[in-house]
């Protein structure tokens, strides 16, 4: 795997384990540049996937790993266009993501989500699709589609009820409230916690040890216990295109475009 | 259990340290956004130095228009 630096992400190679870098500004929302890099890369990691025994995803912005999907994006592509263009639009995309995050999801490699601050939407799917999701004292999880009239389209609550049960997804899907690594770690999403600013050097321990073992062992495990839920996945996208044509997320989408309130990440 | 006012200055301790600005400068019916100039996703970080410091949840909708330090430590008493 040759290191790739692009604008919203970089990625590159070293003693057998890979790292994906989010950068792109103001907070790694995800819209068509950072798609467009997210499917170059798990092209190659594919390939890499041989000489590879682990990924570390992670943000090198202060604010956090992701505020999610490009919400602004989403908008001013999506929201001018006749309502069934608009939903082609969103499917194609979200046919896009899904196969990134499959390939995330299923890869031979075991891969690290390394989270501090923000991870909300989008941005806790990417990480939903890791192995292990590590997350520092600051980290905070969201799903808050429900405030615009849709739900996670990332794939993250099928994912989520394989990884914690339905409960659990209820609880955060229907109150659209964010919580902290503590919240995370005792129903099971957070497997490790760091100090702050040191959840790269824990992720980087855990790739360290991963290498140690003998992959083929590492990959029939993986297998194994985690199976990818491709019937819920298909069902979220015709759900997700189904919501997105109404007129409601048009509105709560320009609200929250336009939105001068000092709280718009509240619901 | 802490009384309001104990709580209220342990929140205007966490806001000083986390966005390093002198304690004094802070009072309990300021308007924490205006005085600390912090946005949305800042108000959250303040949350969740306040939730790990009491080591409360307290689900961001309950801060949904709570804008002074006095109210947002009535918030954490609730939980405590």
């Amino acid at each position: 795997m040759k290191k790739h630096c692009g604008q919203a992400l970089s990625w590159e190679m070293t003693d057998g384990g890979v790292e994906l870098v989010l950068h792109r500004e103001p907070l790694n929302e995800i819209g068509s540049l950072t798609l467009d890099e997210l499917e170059r890369f798990v092209e190659e990691l594919q390939i890499a996937a041989g000489q590879a025994s682990s990924l570390i995803i992670y943000s090198t912005l202060p604010q956090g790993f992701s505020a999610g999907a490009d919400l602004r994006e989403l908008y001013e592509k999506g929201c001018k266009l006749p309502t069934e263009e608009r939903v082609v639009g969103v499917h194609q995309f979200l046919e896009r993501i899904h196969r990134v995050l499959n390939v995330i999801d299923a890869s031979p490699v075991t891969t690290i989500a390394a989270v501090h601050g923000v991870c909300f939407g989008g941005g806790f799917e990417l990480a939903l699709a890791c192995d292990l999701i590590i997350a520092d004292k600051m980290a905070r999880f969201c799903f808050p589609e429900l405030r615009l009239g849709l739900i996670p389209g990332f794939g993250g609550i099928p994912r989520l009820k394989r990884d914690l049960g339905n409960a659990v997804v209820r609880d955060l899907l229907l109150t659209g409230r964010s919580f902290n690594v503590q919240k995370a770690q005792a129903i099971g999403l957070v497997s490790q916690v760091s100090a702050e600013g040191e959840v790269l050097r824990v992720a980087r321990s855990i790739a360290a040890q991963i290498g140690k073992f003998d992959r083929h062992t590492s990959v029939t495990a993986k297998q194994f216990i985690k199976p990818i839920p491709y019937n819920e996945l298909r069902r979220e996208i015709e759900i997700f295109c189904t919501l997105f044509a109404r007129p409601a997320v048009e509105q709560a989408l320009r609200k929250f475009v336009e939105s001068t309130d000092r709280q718009p990440y509240l619901p | 259990m802490p009384t309001l006012d104990q709580t209220t200055d342990e929140i205007l301790k966490l806001a000083a340290t986390h966005f390093k600005v002198p304690r004094e400068k802070l009072a309990p019916d300021d308007d924490f956004f205006e005085k600390l100039k912090i946005d949305s996703l800042q108000a959250l970080e303040l949350l969740t130095r306040i939730e790990n410091h009491f080591r409360v949840e307290l689900p961001d909708y309950e801060m949904q228009g709570v804008t002074s330090f006095r109210v947002l430590a009535e918030r954490i008493q609730s939980r405590l």
